[in-house]
């Protein structure tokens, strides 16, 4: 009897201890939601689409933020997945021995945390954009007068601003999305590398005809996770950004993210204004949500096999 | 349809993609090595024991250290394991052993596993609102709970993954010898993971000694000794960091900033790379 009762007791306490998960998903909506009432009320769904944050006429907008992190981000996954892909493709491809060390030196930039990024991205990229990459990109390069392009690059840099986050976000990124797709990359059927092989196709061929199209699904999880990374990072946004609550002219110009905004302005913030910083992190909470939702649903079908390969 | 392409062509793409290839890993080691030469470099000037052994002062008082910010971030780190690890275990227990409701099992699952890609500074938020503002204050307590959250969803899917890697026929002859599934799970199946549920706590904890945004809303910063983890503003590592390094305009500060990163940076890749080292095969690589 007694033994039983221990063995349900048991179970009991792991499926609450589970369900705190579901508990506190679900907590963070309810939470975000409550504290961000306000402004929803004040403001409805225009909050979204308005320009403006006045502190002092007590007027706020979430869309320089939202286009902000949207800007960031999508810098970001441009140059952190061709790197990704291509990197992926040679590890999986080179000597165990070499590959597993060069796997791990990778695995290591996720482990650098967040802030020092920031610093790294405030003290030396920052100052190296200023000096020689955005001069190139303008005076040499003269990309500010491509003709459908050009205004979206600027003429006017101080080496902070859109394109220096994205540069780091995908610097971070990077790891996430490689290690991803190195396990898609191994997990097509070595029989269907082959017959490529066999038929004459070349290693880049195999690669974009055969892997790419067999594991679709999992370079699109491969790439929502690194968007959620991308979308949620705060402290190495906040150091090189420029934390102005305008809407950005170009890649060059100094803006926010949702996540830096936070950070930036939540200490001085009080009434209508940390209501609208709530709102902004529902917006966020969102966001991430429908991501990860998003890279679940194309991972699910690539980790049921990964599951069955590695036992 | 694609055709006739000439065979140079193809070769010399394929060539091209390779050095491609090449360079993107090479880019990303040279860029991990960039990063941590850089904290080396700023950073060891600062590494004097008067900097280890001092509390942080404010600008101007000479002898400022990092004492208590250590303190602070070794207490919000070990205060956020002791919260975070024993019911995660549980919970990876249960997504691992108790297979008799899948629907539940995998509501739960999907919730970790959605949880494991939160933004931070949403659980920073989310703690600021059921801690700091009922109590009043900001506390290293509050930080640790943020952390704990941050950790919970990773140790239990780092869990439920060591579990199920344990061969069944283990928990068939523990049944058999007619112990109870309680004792069978605890004794027999995580002695049998130890190593594993060990990797993965070690990794969440490094992972999270680092976290920054979280910290913000709960912990703040304080110039003090860490004694009022539980009612008041506690040092820590991450903060003064961003604070050296921000809202400073001294040099001397961005100094000490770089030497408390380097310190940072020091504990955090020794945990994880020591664990991968001492546990190598036991965990999945990320």
């Amino acid at each position: 009897m007694i033994t039983v009762r221990t063995d349900s007791i048991f179970y009991w306490l792991c499926l609450i201890c589970a369900a705190l998960a579901g508990l506190l998903m679900l907590g963070f909506f309810v939470q975000l939601s409550l504290s961000s009432a306000a402004t929803w009320r004040e403001f409805g769904l225009g909050f979204l689409f308005s320009r403006d944050w006045d502190p002092v006429a007590n007027h706020f907008g979430a869309l320089p933020s939202i286009v902000g992190t949207l800007c960031t981000t999508v810098i970001a996954l441009l140059i952190a997945i061709p790197l990704a892909f291509a990197a992926a493709l040679f590890l999986v491809d080179a000597p165990p021995l070499i590959a597993g060390v060069l796997s791990h030196a990778i695995d290591l930039l996720a482990a650098i945390p967040s802030v020092i990024y920031g610093m790294w991205g405030l003290f030396v990229l920052a100052p190296i954009m200023q000096a020689h990459v955005q001069p190139f990109m303008v005076d040499v390069l003269r990309l500010h007068q491509l003709p459908l392009l050009g205004r979206y690059v600027g003429e006017y840099y101080n080496g902070f601003g859109i394109l220096t986050a994205g540069l780091i976000l995908a610097i971070m990124v990077l790891p996430y999305i490689c290690a991803i797709l190195r396990d898609v990359i191994r997990m097509t059927p070595p029989m269907l590398r082959e017959a490529a092989y066999g038929i004459g196709c070349t290693r880049w061929e195999t690669a974009k005809d055969i892997v790419l199209r067999y594991g679709i699904r999992g370079v699109l999880g491969g790439i929502f996770i690194g968007l959620g990374r991308a979308l949620g990072e705060t402290m190495a946004v906040l150091f090189v950004i420029g934390n102005l609550m305008d809407m950005p002219e170009d890649i060059f110009s100094g803006a926010t993210t949702i996540a830096a905004t936070l950070a930036n302005n939540f200490a001085e913030a009080d009434g209508l204004q940390r209501s609208a910083l709530f709102a902004l992190g529902l917006v966020l909470l969102l966001m991430s949500f429908a991501i990860q939702v998003a890279a679940q649903y194309y991972l699910h079908a690539t980790s049921a096999r990964r599951g069955e390969s590695r036992s | 349809m694609k055709s006739k392409r000439s065979i140079t062509t193809r070769k010399w793409t394929d060539r091209l993609v390779r050095a491609f290839s090449a360079l993107a890993v090479a880019l990303a080691v040279l860029t991990m090595l960039w990063i941590i030469g850089t904290v080396i470099a700023y950073g060891h000037h600062a590494l004097r024991p008067s900097f280890l052994i001092n509390p942080s002062r404010p600008y101007g008082i000479a002898n400022g250290g990092i004492a208590n910010a250590l303190l602070g971030t070794i207490a919000i780190t070990f205060g956020a394991a002791a919260i975070a690890v024993p019911p995660a275990l549980l919970g990876g227990i249960y997504l691992s052993e108790y297979k008799d409701n899948r629907a539940i099992t995998s509501v739960l699952r999907f919730s970790a596993t959605v949880m494991m890609g939160m933004p931070s500074v949403i659980i920073g938020l989310f703690v600021y609102m059921i801690m700091v503002v009922p109590s009043g204050h900001f506390s290293g307590l509050a930080g640790s709970v943020a952390l704990a959250i941050i950790m919970y969803p990773v140790i239990m899917r780092s869990t439920e993954d060591m579990l199920g890697m344990v061969p069944y026929t283990l928990r068939e002859s523990a049944l058999a010898l007619g112990m109870t599934r309680t004792r069978t799970t605890l004794r027999i199946i995580s002695f049998a993971a130890r190593k594993g549920l060990l990797t993965g706590v070690l990794l969440a904890l490094a992972r999270v000694s680092g976290e920054t945004a979280p910290l913000l809303f709960t912990a703040l910063f304080a110039d003090s000794w860490p004694t009022n983890y539980f009612g008041g503003p506690t040092a820590n590592m991450p903060v003064l960091i961003t604070e050296y390094a921000t809202n400073s305009p001294f040099a001397e500060m961005h100094q000490a900033g770089w030497g408390a990163a380097l310190v940072v940076m020091m504990l955090v890749l020794t945990i994880n790379i020591a664990t991968r080292l001492l546990f190598r095969g036991q965990n999945d690589g990320h």
